[in-house]
C-alpha cells in the first residue's frame, strides 16, 4: 500500500459567511417559535410578573425603602424590579441553551441533518444563539414596557441601557449553558447544573437584596458571580444610579465571558458531532 | 466524483478504515457491503464531508474536504442510516426547511418540495405530521429530502434496512429512477439482493479494509462457482456427522458443513447430486441454485456472527 500521508489542505477552509448561516436557518427557528410561543408564554411573561406582584408590591409593603440601603433605590420594588429581570434573562437563557440543545444533538438529531448541509457547527450555534437572544429580546422588552409606567426608571434612557444590560447577561449564560450541554451525555447533569448553579445564582445574586447583607466575604463572592454583573448593571441603569468605573467593569466582564463562552460553545458542538 | 487514496479513519486507538483505495465514477451506482463494524459508515461520513479524514487523500468532485466542505456538502446528498427528520414538522416543512440550508431561494424550494413529494409518492401527507408516518414513507421522505439541492451524488447508507418488501420495491425503482437522470449513487447495505439490483460496481469492506472489489457478476465469478448444490440429510444419516459426510463429497467442490445442511460448491449442481447419489449417500433434500452474492460475501466475511 502506498505510504499514508495526512490529506493536507490546499489553503484555509471555504466556509459560508456566519450571517449567511444564520439566515439560511431563520425559517426553521420561525417555525420553531411558532411551535413553541404558546408554551412559553407563561413562562415568559406570567411567571415573572407574578414574581413582581408577590416580590415587589406584597413583600416590598413590609420593606422600608432607604435608598441608602437598597442602592438609590426609594422603594423595595424599584430595587427588586431590574433585579429580577436581569434574573430572569439568564433563566430564560438557561432554559433555551438546556433541554433544546440536548434534543438537537441527542433525540432528534436535528443537528446531524443540519450539518449533512453546507452549514458548519459555528453556523448552527450563532443561529440557536440568536433565537436565544429574541427570546431574550422579547421576554425582557415586554417586562419592561409593563413596568415603566410603574415609575421604576429613573431617566428616559434608563430602560434602554437596562435591556441592553439584561441581553448582555442572558447571552454570557446562553453561551457557557450551551457549551456545557454540549458536553452532557445525559439530562441527568442539568439537575445539577440547576441545583448547584442556577438556583443559587438566582437566590444570592443580589437580584432579592443587596449582596452588602452577605458579610464582607458573602458580598465579595456574589460579586464575583456573573449574574450579579448583570444585576447590579440592569438596577444602576434603571435607577440612574450609575457608579461608572463598576458599570465598566461589569460590561468588561460580561464580554469577556460571552466571546469566551461562544469559542467554548462551538469547539463543544464541533467535539461532539464532527468526528 | 470520488477519490480515496490510502484513506484512513481512527477514533483515538481504534482504526475503522485502514486505508482504502475507492474511485467512483460519474453516473454509476457504487456499493459498499460489509458487515456490522466492517467501516462503511466511517467511510460514508467522511465521503458526506462530516468526518475529518484522519489519513490518507480524499477527494470529491475533484475537492479536498477539509477544504471545501461547504462547497462539497452543496452538490451532495445524504440519505442517513437512521431518519434525522423533524418530527414536529409536517412533511412538506421538511422538505421546505432543509431546502432553505442550501441557500436555495424560498419560490425555488416551494417548486422542489411539491415535485419531490410527487417523486416518493407522499403529496397527500403533505400536510401529516413526520409521526404519523409509516416506516416506509419516512424513509421516502428522508430520501426526497435529500434530493431537494438536485445533488450530483446521493450517498445512501442502508437505505431499506427496517422496510417491508413493497416499500423496498418502491424505493429501489425509486433509486433506479434516479441513476436513470445521472445521478451518481454510492450505497451501503447488508442486503445482497439490494446490492445485486442497485449496484454496477461494489467493494466488499471487512475490517476496515477492502477485501473484494467488481460488479456483482465478476464478484460471483471471481469468488464462487456458477451453481451451489445444497444438500440436506437426516438426522441420523448413516450415524455421521455433518463434517464425516463433508469429507465423502469434498473431491466434488468446495464443502461447506452447516448445521441443517452441506454446501457444495460447483459449476454444475446436477452433476453434484447425481455423484452424490452413486457414492451411496441418501440426501433428504436436494436443491441446486445459482451462486448469489451472498454466497461471495459469507466467503469473503465469514459466518461469525459479529456485533
Amino acid at each position: 500500500m502506498a505510504a499514508t500521508k495526512i490529506s493536507t489542505t490546499t489553503g484555509p477552509a471555504r466556509r459560508l459567511s456566519l450571517s449567511d448561516g444564520v439566515r439560511r436557518q431563520a425559517d426553521y427557528w420561525r417555525v420553531v417559535y411558532q411551535r413553541t410561543w404558546r408554551a412559553s408564554v407563561v413562562s415568559s411573561f406570567v411567571a415573572p410578573l407574578l414574581y413582581v406582584l408577590a416580590m415587589g408590591v406584597l413583600l416590598g409593603g413590609f420593606i422600608e425603602g432607604d435608598p441608602k440601603v437598597l442602592e438609590g433605590a426609594t422603594s423595595y420594588f424599584d430595587f427588586v424590579v431590574p433585579g429580577l429581570i436581569a434574573a430572569h434573562a439568564m433563566q430564560t437563557a438557561v432554559g433555551e441553551t438546556t433541554y433544546p440543545v440536548m434534543g438537537m444533538i441527542k433525540w432528534q438529531r436535528i443537528y446531524d441533518s443540519m450539518l449533512a448541509t453546507p452549514l458548519e457547527c459555528r453556523d448552527l450555534v450563532a443561529a440557536h444563539l440568536s433565537f436565544v437572544l429574541f427570546r431574550l429580546a422579547t421576554t425582557c422588552g415586554v417586562y419592561t414596557l409593563v413596568l415603566a409606567p410603574f415609575g421604576v426608571y429613573g431617566s428616559w434612557w434608563g430602560p434602554f441601557a437596562a435591556f441592553a444590560s439584561q441581553l448582555l447577561v442572558g447571552m454570557a449564560f446562553a453561551v457557557w449553558v450551551y457549551g456545557f450541554s454540549t458536553r452532557l451525555r445525559s439530562e441527568e447533569g442539568y439537575g445539577v447544573l440547576f441545583r448547584l448553579g442556577v438556583f443559587p445564582l438566582f437566590l444570592f445574586s443580589g437580584a432579592f437584596f443587596p449582596v452588602s447583607n452577605l458579610g464582607d466575604v458573602g458580598a465579595a463572592i456574589a460579586r464575583c458571580t456573573p449574574l450579579w454583573q448583570g444585576v447590579n448593571l440592569s438596577r444602576m441603569f434603571a435607577l440612574d444610579h450609575v457608579i461608572w468605573w463598576q458599570a465598566g467593569v461589569n460590561v468588561a466582564v460580561l464580554v469577556v465571558l460571552t466571546v469566551v463562552g461562544w469559542f467554548w460553545a462551538v469547539s463543544g458542538l464541533e467535539k461532539r458531532l464532527v468526528s | 466524483m470520488i477519490s480515496a487514496r490510502g484513506l484512513r479513519k481512527s477514533f483515538g486507538d481504534f482504526e475503522a478504515v485502514k486505508g482504502i483505495d475507492v474511485e467512483v465514477r460519474r453516473g454509476e451506482a457504487f456499493g459498499f457491503l460489509g458487515p456490522n463494524g466492517a467501516g462503511k459508515s466511517s467511510t460514508m461520513r467522511m465521503i458526506a464531508a462530516v468526518s475529518p479524514v484522519s489519513g490518507g487523500e480524499l477527494r470529491i468532485f475533484g475537492m479536498d474536504p477539509a477544504v471545501d466542505g461547504p462547497a462539497i456538502r452543496g452538490r451532495l446528498g445524504v440519505c442517513p442510516q437512521e431518519d434525522t427528520l423533524d418530527t414536529e414538522l409536517n412533511v412538506r416543512d421538511n422538505l421546505y426547511i432543509y431546502g432553505r440550508y442550501f441557500g436555495l431561494p424560498k419560490t425555488v424550494v416551494s417548486e422542489r418540495a411539491d415535485e419531490l413529494m410527487e417523486f416518493v409518492q407522499l403529496t397527500e401527507k403533505a400536510k401529516s405530521k413526520v409521526d404519523d408516518l409509516s416506516g416506509g414513507m419516512k424513509r421516502r421522505l428522508t430520501i426526497a429530502r435529500s434530493l431537494i439541492n438536485r445533488p450530483e451524488l446521493l450517498l445512501l447508507d442502508e437505505p431499506t434496512t427496517g422496510l417491508d418488501p413493497q416499500a423496498r420495491h418502491v424505493l429501489w425503482d425509486r433509486l433506479f429512477r434516479l441513476k436513470q437522470q445521472g445521478v451518481t449513487l454510492v450505497i451501503t447495505t447488508h442486503y445482497m439482493d439490494e446490492a445485486e439490483q442497485l449496484c454496477d460496481r461494489l467493494v466488499v469492506m471487512d475490517k476496515g479494509v477492502i477485501v473484494a472489489e467488481g460488479s456483482p457478476l465478476d464478484l460471483i465469478r471471481q469468488h464462487s462457482t456458477r451453481e451451489v448444490a445444497e444438500l440436506r440429510f437426516g438426522v441420523a444419516e448413516e450415524g455421521a456427522s455433518h463434517e464425516a459426510l463433508a469429507e465423502k463429497v469434498a473431491d466434488l467442490g468446495r464443502v461447506e458443513a452447516l448445521p441443517d445442511r452441506l454446501l457444495v460448491y460447483s459449476d454444475d449442481g446436477d452433476a453434484v447430486i447425481a455423484a452424490v447419489h452413486e457414492r451411496g449417500l441418501r440426501p433428504v433434500a436436494t436443491l441446486v441454485r445459482r451462486s448469489t452474492l451472498e454466497d461471495v460475501f459469507l466467503r469473503l466475511t465469514g459466518r461469525t456472527l459479529i456485533d
